[in-house]
């Protein structure tokens, strides 16, 4: 049982983390970003089930309030270029180079 | 053979005022420098105050000094400490410091005196005057320390006015190089002095004079003591100009006609002779070095004479016919106690009619539009009949003219040579004085007598009256002084407290089969002058000459020796120095510093500024660390 829930977390990072390397769109990347905190999450909380512990659980707690507060600067942030840069992809805010 | 006196401290009086003789020229010296075109105006009259109260002190302290008894004659004036704990300055006043004080400051006033007519066109006269005076002041402070360290200083000293002296023209490259090679070849002799200094203070511990007297045998093998003579005699030579460092003294020629006549007079040439008899507890505990001393003086003698034969630039030819006199300084120099006297006794009678021959020769090129070529002179003698007379009294003096000074002095060097240093060397100095004939009844018959080859705009006259009373006083003193000093011995018995005397007089012979074989060679000499150059034409063009004639006026290849053995090669090492530090040491520091500026503008490139190329090496560094953290989990 702990392995379906655990083999569900790696594919929900694995996406994650494949979504922020490979697409354009901040929101989009934002989102997998989401995705991969979600995915540790899911692997916190199987393995709280499976030691009957609270840390895990505890820690997937923290992770979302983390994320939540992410969301408020990241969305704000991408708000913001948006509207300076009339665009929301990532590779064109590659200003900071050699 | 009886040794110095020792010397005795002393205080007041003259001589303990002497050492004013050194501040005086100094004090004007830096008036001179320092004050700049503010003394323009009285700055050469300063200049000659200085080294008449120079030579005033001189004779004072002279006058004390023959006062004293004999035994008591050696005086040392201690002035402050030069290294504390290890050497004390002081002044030396003896009979042989003080005589070469007398001559530098006699002769040097005469020559100040004649500089304020030869310089007055000269807008620099007073920079003239300030370097003057410190040539003196540096000499005096030579012959006048009381050890090897101050002597060093006043050599050093000397070294730099005639650097400043014969370059002091120096708009002409010629006079600026003449003053570069005499500074350089003077280098080699000082590197001599210092390493013999070093040894002196490693073996004995002192450098003062006090403490070197008689007994240095019994602190040092014979070995140490030849080393410090033979490394003494290399710092005499080049500031000699004996063998084989003479080459810078003929182009010291480029300076003006007083300093050459100070240069080779009254100063310079003449401390390598003080500083042999200075250092002669050395090298009569080294015969061996008392021999070289001798070898060089002869050899010297010979180049000397034979490049003065061959030069028709009139201060070229006295330039040899200095070395060639110096040369029988340094032969007397090298035989002890019986020639030191002679040698000095030389030495000053030289003084007088060098001077006076180089101050006349100025008084000729004076007249003659500072042409120096003798083939353009000739039938001077009636339009300047005071420069003429003189120059011919002198001519007569240095030839060993019979009762002049220079047959006495040069006669005692010669017999002296042929009693303790062999026939050998006593005949080579004949030979010396019969060329002496010959080379400077040469310049005397094409100066002053036969045809007038002018150049078209000459118009001789004699020189003013402040230029023809020193060569007056210069010619007395070169015909009564030799007579005043060898008869009766009464120099050498003036020098014995401070340089020892040999055991037995010598007696002056007028008539003794050297002498007169001398006085044949020396008629046979200008005889063969007058007939080649008085009697014949001479063509106003130097004709090519023979082989023997280019060998003398290339200077006997010195220069050519100088150029293939130590410029060249020393060119060739500073070209491959040069080639190593570009190449070598800059292109390893360059090389290393483009490797570094090329490796990180390539690593530069990998800032891309794309956040997802970021996240791709977050990721691959997580990776690597899980990674990591598993295998080091499960070791």
């Amino acid at each position: 049982m702990t392995t379906h829930y655990l083999v569900l977390s790696a594919l929900l990072f694995s996406i994650g983390a494949l979504g922020v390397l490979l697409r354009r769109n901040a929101i989009v990347v934002f989102m997998c970003v989401e995705l991969m905190l979600n995915a540790c999450n899911l692997a916190f909380v199987t393995f709280a089930g499976q030691h009957g512990s609270l840390d895990g659980q505890l820690i997937a707690f923290f992770v979302m309030v983390v994320a939540a507060a992410e969301v408020v600067i990241g969305l704000a942030i991408i708000v913001m270029i948006f509207r300076t840069r009339r665009s929301a992809s990532v590779d064109d805010a590659n200003l900071l180079k050699y | 053979m009886e040794s110095p006196v020792e010397i005795l401290t002393h205080a007041g009086g003259a001589i303990g005022y002497s050492w004013l003789m050194i501040a005086l020229p100094l004090l004007g010296a830096a008036i001179l420098l320092l004050g700049g075109r503010r003394t323009d105006r009285w700055g050469h009259l300063l200049g000659v105050a200085m080294s008449l109260a120079a030579f005033a002190v001189a004779v004072a302290s002279f006058v004390e000094l023959t006062g004293l008894p004999e035994g008591e004659r050696r005086r040392g004036v201690g002035l402050f400490e030069f290294i504390p704990g290890m050497v004390d300055l002081g002044v030396l006043i003896d009979p042989l410091s003080i005589s070469f004080a007398l001559l530098i400051t006699g002769v040097g006033s005469l020559i100040h005196i004649y500089s304020i007519g030869y310089m007055s066109h000269d807008h620099d006269r007073r920079r003239f005057f300030a370097y003057l005076n410190l040539f003196v002041a540096a000499m005096l402070l030579l012959v006048l320390s009381d050890n090897y360290l101050g002597l060093f200083v006043g050599w050093e000293g000397v070294g730099l006015a005639s650097y400043l002296l014969i370059g002091f023209w120096q708009f002409k490259p010629s006079a600026a190089t003449a003053a570069q090679k005499a500074f350089i070849i003077n280098r080699v002799g000082d590197f001599g002095l210092l390493i013999a200094m070093f040894t002196i203070w490693t073996t004995f511990g002192s450098l003062a004079f006090r403490d070197l007297g008689a007994d240095v045998t019994t602190q040092a093998s014979e070995g140490t003591l030849t080393a410090i003579g033979l490394l003494l005699l290399l710092g005499a030579c080049g500031k000699s100009a004996q063998l084989p460092l003479q080459a810078w003294l003929l182009d010291a020629m480029e300076g003006p006609t007083p300093v050459s006549a100070l240069i080779h007079a009254a100063t310079m040439v003449t401390a390598g002779v003080y500083l042999v008899v200075r250092s002669g507890a050395f090298f009569e505990a080294a015969p061996t070095a008392q021999l070289v001393v001798t070898i060089v003086g002869v050899a010297t003698l010979l180049a000397g004479a034979i490049i003065g034969c061959a030069k028709d630039d009139i201060k070229k030819g006295l330039a040899g016919s200095t070395m060639s006199q110096i040369g029988y300084m340094m032969l007397g120099a090298g035989l002890g106690p019986a020639g030191y006297a002679f040698a000095i006794g030389h030495l000053i009678t030289h003084g007088f009619f060098k001077a006076n021959m180089f101050l006349g020769a100025g008084s000729v090129m004076h007249a003659m539009n500072d042409e120096v070529d003798m083939r353009r002179y000739g039938g001077l003698f009636s339009v300047m009949k005071i420069t003429a007379v003189t120059f011919i009294i002198g001519y007569l003096a240095i030839i060993g003219f019979p009762l002049l000074s220079g047959y006495f002095t040069k006669e005692g060097i010669i017999e002296t040579a042929m009693h303790e240093g062999g026939p050998i060397l006593g005949w080579l100095a004949v030979v010396g004085a019969g060329i002496t004939g010959f080379y400077m009844s040469r310049m005397v018959f094409m100066t002053f007598f036969g045809k007038r080859r002018w150049a078209d705009d000459a118009h001789p006259h004699e020189s003013p009256a402040v230029m023809t009373w020193p060569l007056i006083i210069l010619s007395i003193g070169s015909v009564f002084l030799g007579a005043f000093l060898v008869l009766g011995n009464r120099f050498m018995i003036f020098l014995s407290p401070a340089v020892g005397r040999p055991a037995e007089l010598p007696e002056f012979h007028f008539l003794s089969v050297t002498g007169l074989a001398t006085l044949a060679l020396v008629a046979a000499g200008a005889a063969f002058a007058w007939f080649r150059y008085g009697a014949a034409e001479v063509p106003a063009v130097a004709p090519r000459g023979s082989f023997l004639t280019a060998f003398a006026r290339r200077d006997l290849y010195g220069d050519a020796l100088n150029e293939s053995l130590f410029m060249r090669p020393g060119q060739w090492l500073t070209r491959l120095s040069v080639f190593v530090d570009n190449r070598g040491i800059d292109g390893l520091v360059n090389g290393l510093a483009a490797g570094i500026g090329g490796t990180s503008g390539r690593l530069r490139r990998v800032q891309t500024g794309y956040a997802r190329s970021y996240a791709l090496s977050i990721f691959f560094g997580a990776a690597v660390v899980v990674g990591a953290l598993l295998y080091v989990g499960n070791m």
